[in-house]
C-alpha cells in the first residue's frame, strides 16, 4: 500500500501516451464546442429579454429551457459527470430530478386559486 | 492514539465518544426503546381518558398535548431510531464492511436525534407540550399560544438533521463499502430496503426542514407565510408536511419489509422467492411514495381532477406491495417453517398489514374519503399499517438479531407469550376503531357523549391497549431474565447472510478478513457449496480504526442550548449555543485525526491463534 501514498496534487512527470493525448485532445474539443454553445445560449437568453419584439410570455419559459440545457452541459462537460465512476452520482441526481419535477409542478398547480 | 489507549477508556466516556457503528446502533436502540415506552404511556393515558363517555381522567388540554406528543414521539423518536439502530448494527455486517462510511457523522446523527428528542420532551416541564397534533397544521400551530409548538419546531429540526445525516451515511456506506463480490443484486433485502429508505430520507426530509423553518420564522420572527390576512396561504404547510410525511411512512415500513424478508427466508430454510421482484417492488414503492402526498388532503378542496389523480396513484402502490406479500407467501410455501418468535411476528405481520393496506385503498377512494376523513377509521388504518408493519417488524428484528447485537438469545417461551398478547391487544384496540370511525367518532377528541353507540367499542379498545402495555412489560422482563442464555456460536438461527459469519460477541473490527461473496445469501452458499466458512478476500493484516470523538455530543449540545435561546428569544443564549456548534465543527476541521491500527497479532489472538 506504500506506493499509494503519493501526493495526488503533484504535477505529472514525463510524456503522456498517444492514447492519453488523443483523449485530452478530444476532451479539449468537446469543452471548446460546449463553451461556444453556452455563450451562444446565453446571448439567446439576453436577446430574448433585450429585444422588444419577443413577448415576456415567451421569453420566460424559453430562458428556463435554456437554463436547463446549460445546467446539463455544465454538469456533463465541465463537471465530468459523463466520465466513468460517476454512475451513482448520475443515479442520485436524476432520481432527485424525476421526483422533484412532478412534485414541484403539481404543488404549483395545487397552491393556486384554480380548482382542478 | 494507540490501540491500548483506545481500550482503556471508562465505560461512560467510551459510550459518549464512540463512533463504532455497533455501539451507535445500540445507543439508537436504547434511546428509541425509551421513547417507545414514553409514547406508549402517552397512548395508554389517552385510552384511559376515552374508556368511558365524558370521563374526567385528563383535562382536554393535556389530552391534546398527549395526542400530539404520542404521534410525534412514536414516529420521530421511537420508530425511526429503533430502525436506525438495527440498520446501524446490521447493514455494515450484511455487506461485509468494518464500519459505516462516515463513523463520525454516524455518531453526530445519533446525538442530534437524542438532543432533539430531549428538547421536545422538555416542553412538558416548560409550560406545556405541543398541542396541535403531530401534523401541526397551521394556523392552529402558528397561532397557538405558549411555547409548546416552538419546542416541536426546534426539536424536530434538530432530530431531523440527525436523520438526514444518518440517511446519507447509509447511502454512501451501501454504495461504496460492499465486500468483494457483493453486487447490488446480491445484497440482502434488509440492506436493499435500508438503501431505498435512505434515498427517501434524502429526498423527503428537506421538505420537512423547509416547512419547519417557515413555521419557525412565522412563530419566532413574525413572518407571514401562513397568515391569510397578510396574503399568506395555510395550505402551503399541509403540502410541505405531507410531501415529507407520506414518504416518511415508507421510510418506516420499507426497512420493516426488509426485516421480514430476512426472517421469513431464514425460518423457511428457503431463498427469498422472487428476489429481483422484491427489489424492484421496493424501488417502485419508494418512487410512488413521493407521488401520493395529497391523498392526505382530499377534503381540502383541491378539486376533482387533482383528487382523482392522487387517488389512482395511491391505489397503484397496492400493486408493488401485493407483489411483496405474495413473494413472502411463496417463500413460506413448501419451506421447512420454524415457528420461532421472530418468525411468529413475521407471520402475524402478513394478515395484519394486509388489513391496513385494504383500508388504505378504501381511504384512497377520494369520494369515500370525505366520509372517513378525520374519523377513527383513519386512526385504525394507520395504526394497522404502523403497528402491523413497523412495530411487528421491530419486534421481529429484535428477536432475530438480539443474539448478534447483545450476545444472548431472548427467551422463546416468554417471547411467544409476548407475541400472542401483543397481537391480541393490538387487534382488540384497533379493529373496533374502524367501526367507531364509520359510525362517526372523530379523531383527536378528548371525550365523547354516552348513548351514541360509542361506549362499548371505546371500552374494548382501551382494554386492548392495556394488553399491549402488559405485553411490552413482558418484553422488557424477557430482556433481563434471558441475559444468562449466552450465545457463543455466532450463528444461532442457521443464518444465510454475512452478519452470521462473525463470532459472538462481535469484534469491534467486525471482519478479521473482508469476506468474498459468491452468491445471494452468501453464508448459505458457503454452507452448501463450500466448507461453511466465508472465503477471505484479503490477507490478514493490521486493521485501521477511527478514533472516538466527543465532538458529536458537543455539536448537538450546542444546538440544544441555542434552541432555548430561540424559544425564549434570549439571543445571547442562541449565539452562545451556535458558537459552541461552530467551534466544535472548526475543531473537527482543523484537528488531524488519523485513527489507529489494531495490530495483526491481536486479531490472530481473538481468532484463537488460527
Amino acid at each position: 500500500m506504500a506506493d499509494h501514498g503519493m501526493d495526488p496534487t503533484a504535477p505529472l512527470k514525463g510524456e503522456p501516451t498517444k492514447k492519453v493525448k488523443r483523449k485530452l485532445a478530444r476532451e479539449t474539443r468537446t469543452q471548446v464546442i460546449s463553451f461556444v454553445l453556452m455563450i451562444f445560449l446565453t446571448s439567446l437568453a439576453f436577446i430574448s429579454i433585450a429585444s422588444d419584439a419577443i413577448p415576456a410570455s415567451f421569453a420566460m419559459p424559453f430562458i428556463l429551457l435554456l437554463a436547463t440545457i446549460q445546467v446539463v452541459l455544465q454538469l456533463y462537460v465541465f463537471m465530468h459527470l459523463n466520465e466513468r465512476g460517476n454512475g451513482w452520482a448520475n443515479v442520485m441526481i436524476w432520481s432527485a430530478v424525476i421526483i422533484a419535477i412532478p412534485t414541484v409542478a403539481s404543488l404549483m398547480l395545487l397552491l393556486g386559486i384554480v380548482k382542478w | 492514539m494507540s490501540h491500548a489507549k483506545a481500550q482503556s477508556k471508562s465505560v461512560l466516556w467510551d459510550w459518549l465518544t464512540t463512533v463504532d457503528h455497533k455501539k451507535v446502533g445500540i445507543l439508537y436502540l436504547a434511546a428509541g426503546a425509551f421513547f417507545f415506552a414514553l409514547g406508549g404511556l402517552e397512548a395508554i393515558l389517552m385510552r384511559i381518558q376515552l374508556m368511558f363517555p365524558e370521563f374526567t381522567f385528563l383535562p382536554a388540554q393535556t389530552f391534546n398535548e398527549l395526542l400530539t406528543m404520542h404521534g410525534t414521539t412514536m414516529i420521530f423518536l421511537a420508530a425511526m431510531p429503533l430502525l436506525f439502530g438495527l440498520m446501524n448494527y446490521i447493514v455494515p455486517l450484511q455487506i461485509g464492511a468494518r464500519d459505516v462510511a462516515f463513523p463520525f457523522l454516524n455518531a453526530l446523527g445519533f446525538w442530534l436525534f437524542l438532543f432533539g428528542g430531549i428538547l421536545l420532551n422538555v416542553s412538558w416541564f416548560a409550560g406545556g407540550a405541543p398541542d396541535a397534533g403531530w401534523t401541526a397544521y397551521v394556523p392552529l400551530s402558528s397561532e397557538s399560544p405558549g411555547t409548546g409548538i416552538d419546542y416541536y419546531v426546534l426539536g424536530l429540526q434538530i432530530s431531523g438533521a440527525g436523520t438526514l445525516i444518518g440517511g446519507i451515511n447509509f447511502l454512501v456506506t451501501i454504495i461504496n463499502m460492499r465486500a468483494p463480490g457483493m453486487s447490488m443484486m446480491r445484497m440482502p433485502l434488509f440492506t436493499w430496503s435500508t438503501f431505498v429508505a435512505s434515498m427517501l430520507i434524502l429526498f423527503a426530509f428537506p421538505a420537512l426542514t423547509i416547512g419547519l423553518l417557515l413555521l419557525m420564522l412565522e412563530r419566532i420572527f413574525g413572518a407571514t407565510y401562513f397568515a391569510v390576512d397578510f396574503g399568506g396561504n395555510v395550505i402551503i404547510w399541509q403540502h410541505l408536511f405531507w410531501i415529507f410525511g407520506h414518504p416518511e411512512v415508507y421510510i418506516l415500513v420499507l426497512p420493516a419489509f426488509g426485516i421480514f424478508s430476512e426472517i421469513i427466508s431464514t425460518f423457511s430454510k428457503k431463498r427469498l422467492f422472487g428476489y429481483s421482484a422484491m427489489v424492484f417492488a421496493t424501488l417502485i414503492i419508494g418512487f410512488l411514495g413521493f407521488m401520493v402526498w395529497a391523498h392526505h388532503m382530499f377534503t381540502v378542496g383541491m378539486g376533482p381532477v387533482a383528487n382523482s389523480i392522487f387517488a389512482v396513484a395511491t391505489m397503484a402502490i397496492a400493486v408493488p406491495t401485493g407483489i411483496k406479500i405474495f413473494n413472502w407467501l411463496l417463500t413460506l410455501w413448501g419451506g421447512r417453517i420454524q415457528f420461532t418468535t421472530a418468525n411468529l411476528f413475521a407471520l402475524g405481520f402478513i394478515p395484519s398489514f394486509v388489513m391496513g393496506g385494504v383500508t388504505g385503498v378504501m381511504l384512497a377512494t377520494s369520494a369515500a374519503n370525505y366520509q372517513f376523513h378525520d374519523t377513527y377509521f383513519v386512526v385504525a388504518h394507520f395504526h394497522y399499517v404502523i403497528i402491523g408493519g413497523v412495530v411487528l417488524g421491530l419486534f421481529a428484528g429484535a428477536f432475530y438479531w438480539w443474539p448478534r447485537i447483545f450476545g444472548y438469545k431472548l427467551n422463546e417461551t416468554l417471547g411467544k407469550i409476548f407475541f400472542w398478547m401483543f397481537l391480541f391487544g393490538f387487534h382488540l384496540t384497533f379493529f373496533v376503531q374502524h367501526f367507531l370511525g364509520l359510525i362517526g367518532m372523530p379523531r383527536r377528541v378528548a371525550s365523547f357523549l354516552g348513548g351514541q353507540g360509542l361506549d362499548e367499542m371505546n371500552l374494548i379498545s382501551t382494554i386492548g391497549a392495556f394488553f399491549m402495555g402488559v405485553a411490552f412489560i413482558l418484553f422488557v422482563v424477557n430482556i433481563f431474565v434471558s441475559m444468562k442464555n449466552k450465545e457463543t456460536t455466532g450463528d444461532p438461527w442457521d443464518g444465510r447472510t454475512l452478519e452470521w459469519t462473525i463470532p459472538s460477541p462481535t469484534p469491534e473490527y467486525n471482519f478479521a478478513q473482508t469476506p468474498l461473496v459468491r452468491d445471494v445469501d452468501a453464508l448459505w452458499y458457503e454452507k452448501y457449496e463450500g466448507d461453511g466458512k466465508m472465503k477471505a478476500a484479503e490477507p490478514l493484516g493490521d486493521i485501521h480504526m477511527p478514533n472516538g470523538s466527543f465532538l458529536p455530543f458537543i455539536i448537538s449540545l450546542g444546538l440544544f442550548i441555542a434552541s432555548f435561546g430561540f424559544i425564549y428569544h434570549l439571543w445571547a443564549l442562541a449565539i452562545a449555543g451556535m458558537v459552541v456548534v461552530f467551534g466544535a465543527m472548526f475543531v473537527r476541521s482543523v484537528k488531524e485525526d488519523h485513527g489507529y491500527h489494531i495490530p495483526k497479532e491481536d486479531i490472530l489472538n481473538a481468532k484463537g491463534g488460527k
